[in-house]
């Protein structure tokens, strides 16, 4: 298995593109906090990105090499191989790499400038969010046979989850206007891993004055350390449901 | 050795596979035969695990292969057509399967092919870069490298030139000699003549007969391979 791995690591590294997202990352981190003199404004330009660049690379970049690496898989499951050492080394392999290169360009600024609390939460959402997206890149590539196809739905899960699923709940906050919807909220918040991430580094952030009756609630169940707990292994489980899912589907799927 | 049983497999409408049961033992040398589409490569791929039947069952030296993956390591397998990571080099593709193949219990290597294709001359060119007789000799040497007990051969000499074609003929013969379970697809009947010791013929999925090559050429009065498959498939229409 970790041979495989070994292999992976080194194919994704030959072919350059992770290599310019962290070059890409460490320009955008080293120049927010150049740019502003408050700290924690500049965590906060940065949470932003992290919140939106980092699940779309991930998600994309993952589909597109699971897809490219379809002739390494055929020639690996012809193999004394077990498919799912296979599939997991394939996660592993993209994990470790897209992880490492989120450390090094976003870490690396947040420890030298902001080595706080908030900072590092934020570099610990960013590396979940990270696993999570590959997680649902191998779903959506394992579920489609046709690439474009596959790419698609990656992007338009990326979309859901950082624009419509907000969308949604807007909807429904105004729909539901009259009711009390600060526990439903919390519950609807644990449906999307990207908000449970900014909940996460906001609150950290004591911002959550500004949200209100909600922030309250929020501040009450994330803020404690119970809340915290939960939330990390609800993020988890955005990890592992769809790994596990994916690792179903591919067990039986013909080559 | 393997034993196929009412193996059965779809793909949506189409069936690729209609309950189809055969025998192969050590020691033979069975031709798959048969149309385009007639499901044989998709057989070979439920032997090797990379297709999954719908029903029935495969079992390798008397065990299922359903849930087991070690069988693998008695069997080289050429695919019809060979694809591999494009980045990578010969040499490291080799490389490659050696690393992964390096704990199987019976490790040796036979690396006859890999010289008698010059392929060490080539180990620096890309995959991508390579023509399709190349790739298939790297497919055949791939097979024949790690000396297993089980060839599985998938259209092995199209796209081969003569000489190369002919050097694959000879090693395929020389491990049928030793013993070896060889199972080849193949539409050039010509060459398999001097080769097969069984023929199986599929068509529309359904495995039509398995018997002997003498068995045939009894039942059909015809001497060469090819002719008595003539025959077979002109009465079959």
């Amino acid at each position: 298995m970790q041979k495989i791995i070994k292999y992976v690591i080194t194919d994704i590294l030959r072919n350059k593109i992770v290599i310019a997202y962290t070059l890409l990352l460490l320009i955008i981190s080293f120049s927010v906090f150049n740019l502003e003199d408050n700290t924690s404004k500049g965590l906060l330009s940065l949470m932003n990105i992290v919140l939106i660049v980092v699940p779309l690379i991930c998600i994309i970049f993952s589909t597109i090499y699971v897809y490219n690496s379809s002739e390494f898989i055929e020639l690996l499951v012809s193999q004394p191989l077990q498919r799912k050492h296979i599939w997991i080394s394939l996660f592993a392999g993209m994990a470790i790499a897209l992880t490492l290169s989120f450390f090094i360009g976003i870490g690396i600024a947040v420890f030298i400038y902001s080595f706080t609390p908030t900072g590092i939460i934020l570099v610990g959402v960013g590396l979940i969010l990270t696993l999570i997206f590959v997680a649902i890149a191998l779903l959506a590539a394992v579920y489609t046979r046709d690439k474009a196809k596959g790419i698609g739905i990656a992007v338009l899960l990326w979309l859901y989850f950082s624009l419509i699923f907000d969308g949604l709940v807007l909807f429904i906050l105004f729909q539901f206007a009259d009711y009390p919807l600060e526990k439903p909220m919390l519950l609807l918040s644990g449906l999307n891993p990207i908000d449970m991430g900014r909940i996460l580094i906001l609150l950290k952030m004591d911002v959550s004055a500004l949200m209100g009756y909600t922030g309250a609630v929020f501040q009450s169940f994330f803020g404690t350390t119970y809340g915290f707990i939960i939330t990390i292994l609800v993020m988890l489980l955005w990890m592992i449901i769809p790994v596990s899912l994916s690792l179903r589907k591919f067990k039986r799927k013909d080559l | 050795m393997i034993i196929a049983t009412n193996v059965t497999k779809k793909f949506g409408r189409l069936v690729a596979l209609n309950n189809v049961s055969a025998t192969c033992n050590k020691g033979e040398c069975i031709a798959l035969i048969g149309p385009n589409g007639s499901g044989k490569t998709t057989l070979v791929k439920s032997i090797l695990g990379m297709v999954v039947p719908d029903s029935g069952f495969i079992t390798f030296n008397s065990k299922n292969i359903l849930h087991d993956w070690l069988y693998r390591e008695h069997i080289g397998y050429m695919p019809q057509i060979g694809r591999y990571p494009e980045n990578m080099t010969i040499g490291q593709v080799l490389n490659m399967m050696k690393d992964i193949r390096s704990k199987c219990s019976n490790y040796s290597l036979d690396e006859d092919l890999v010289n008698a294709f010059k392929l060490p001359d080539l180990l620096k060119k890309r995959m991508r870069t390579l023509s399709g007789g190349t790739t298939q000799k790297v497919s055949a040497s791939l097979a024949f490298l790690f000396n297993p007990d089980v060839l599985i051969l998938d259209e092995p000499t199209a796209g081969l030139d003569p000489v190369a074609s002919e050097i694959l003929k000879e090693k395929i013969i020389a491990e049928k000699q030793k013993g070896k379970l060889v199972l080849i697809t193949s539409h050039i009947l010509s060459e398999l003549d001097d080769l097969v010791t069984q023929v199986i013929y599929m068509q529309d999925g359904n495995l039509v007969f398995h018997k002997s090559i003498e068995l045939l050429r009894e039942d059909t009065g015809e001497e060469k391979l090819s002719k008595a498959i003539a025959s077979v498939m002109q009465k079959n229409r």
